[in-house]
């Protein structure tokens, strides 16, 4: 059993994230991007026979996949929310193609959108999270990945300076991204590191900024890839997996979940790490790059920090990795920031990358991150020649 | 005494003995009879055998800073006195704690020896935190 070729993405739409949501609305941000993306693989609204949602933050609802499928207009043979945080976007791809594989349906739409309400509106956590992390101020994402950083630090030497290298780069690349939020000035390692400190050792700059936006992928069956517009990208791979929650209770918190995860989607593929054109790692922080191309196998355990020094990752680069910018740069609109290194991957795939496209790029790495380094998706995926 | 706005811990049928503990001043865990190891967050079965023959016991309260981080600038109102110091804590017999250590920021190291001390931040609330040893 595998799902190496069953699907292809072949449409996209994707909104340039806005800091002040002002009119907007989560539903009609999807309905805005499943338009786009419809469009972009050359279908029509009918054609969609599949669905795969994220519950915003700004208007979660039970039931929630019939409720947002009803806005749309929708008549679906398989629907579902997936629920594995900001790597619900790459968790999706698969499952589409599994239900696709599974002859329930042969065109899925994935969706996310979301509003960046200020405030202190945080999602619900359930009863042991506030029970026994609440309490000690463990609220949040940042404080985790500051944890991870400092343990980084002392058991692998890792430094701020590399760190930061993460997000200079990826800002380069966003330079070129008209979608990004942050793409009109250059970012130096001093910069980063002169920016305020957040979370010790993590500055401001090395956490992602919350906006609102919202993107779609359609994930297509062979015989609906055909008729697309665009080239097909297809799934040659995927791995999951997740070992806790929150962080304190992880095995170890400087290795991942993603080891397994993405063991498992090179193994599917039937490739290797140095076999990628490019790669897409969730970026919530810059000690999460570092991380997951580690756990991986762009390098070694603990050598993520030289490995960023010693390669470009903008797109002009040796090493293309966020060519979009990541979510440091594009910004983070709820789950739609995990979409966009998904979209990004597929972008650059079908050659549509404009001034930031990578030559030749044939195979991508995508990685979903969700929560605390806890839920990991990752993707192996192709344009074939 | 000015009211304390923090989040309080609302103790379940599970871990109501762990807070009772902690207004005693003990640090306890639950202990699993079939395969011995001590368990944190309390639970109803033994989170690695899935054993339901837990029983309580009082642990040493030493443990390290396994890593922490000084929130300088917290996520929650409710932590608008930042800076504070949230730790994950190694304890001795090995569950890992969430945590504060109650210390100057620059004085936390990685792997730091620590020592439970407790926080009666309520007439009805005391929670579990740690200081240099």
């Amino acid at each position: 059993m595998s799902l190496k070729g069953k699907a292809a993405a072949i449409g996209i739409g994707e909104l340039k994230p806005v800091k002040e949501p002002g009119d907007l609305t989560a539903l009609g941000l999807m309905a805005q991007v499943a338009a786009e993306a419809i469009a972009d693989a050359g279908l029509e609204k009918k054609d969609i026979d599949g669905f795969l949602v994220g519950v915003p933050f700004s208007d979660p609802g039970m039931i929630y996949p019939a409720s947002a499928a009803e806005v749309l207009g929708l008549n679906v043979r398989m629907l579902n929310q997936v629920d594995i945080g900001g790597a619900s976007p790459a968790g999706m791809i698969w499952r589409a193609a599994a239900a696709i594989d599974a002859g329930m349906c042969s065109a899925v739409l994935c969706i996310v959108a979301d509003l960046n309400k200020v405030g202190d509106q945080r999602p619900p956590v359930i009863s042991v999270q506030r029970e026994f992390e609440a309490p000690y101020g463990n609220i949040g994402a940042n404080c985790g990945y500051a944890m991870i950083a400092h343990r980084h630090m002392h058991e692998y030497g890792t430094t701020a300076r590399q760190m930061a290298k993460v997000a200079v780069d990826q800002r380069t690349s966003a330079l070129k991204n008209p979608l990004a939020t942050f793409n009109d000035k250059a970012l130096t390692i001093d910069d980063v590191l002169n920016s305020r400190m957040i979370v010790d050792p993590l500055h401001l700059y090395e956490i992602v900024s919350p906006v609102s936006g919202g993107a779609a992928i359609i994930v297509a069956s062979p015989e609906v890839a055909k008729r697309a517009k665009n080239p097909p990208i297809w799934l040659l791979g995927a791995g999951e997996y997740a070992n806790h929650s929150t962080i304190t209770y992880a095995p170890s918190i400087t290795e991942s979940p993603i080891k397994p995860a993405a063991a498992a989607a090179f193994k599917m593929a039937g490739l290797q790490p140095k076999d990628m054109d490019i790669a897409c790692p969730y970026d919530c922080y810059t000690i999460t790059v570092i991380v997951t191309l580690e756990d991986a196998g762009f390098c070694k355990k603990g050598e993520g920090g030289p490995f960023v020094m010693e390669h470009d990752l903008t797109y002009a680069g040796d090493f293309p990795c966020n060519t979009h910018g990541g979510q440091l740069s594009f910004g983070q609109p709820g789950l739609a920031g995990g979409m966009s290194h998904v979209t990004e991957a597929i972008r650059q795939l079908m050659g549509r990358g404009g001034e930031r496209q990578v030559k030749g790029a044939a195979l991508g790495y995508v990685n979903g991150n969700g929560g605390i380094m806890s839920e990991q998706s990752s993707l192996v995926l192709e344009r074939r020649s | 005494m000015s009211e304390y706005y923090k989040p309080l811990p609302k103790p379940s049928p599970t871990s109501r003995p762990f807070w009772e503990a902690a207004r005693r001043h003990e640090l306890t865990l639950q202990r699993c009879g079939a395969c011995r190891a001590y368990i944190y967050y309390p639970r109803d079965r033994c989170p690695k055998c899935f054993s339901d023959k837990l029983a309580w016991e009082r642990v040493s309260g030493r443990g390290k800073v396994y890593s922490f981080t000084v929130v300088r600038r917290a996520s929650s109102r409710a932590f608008s006195d930042a800076p504070y110091v949230l730790a994950i804590v190694e304890l001795a017999e090995g569950p890992r704690m969430t945590s504060n250590i109650m210390a100057a920021p620059e004085d936390v190291r990685v792997e730091m020896p620590v020592e439970v001390c407790f926080d009666d931040v309520t007439p009805d609330h005391t929670l579990v935190k740690f200081k240099p040893a």
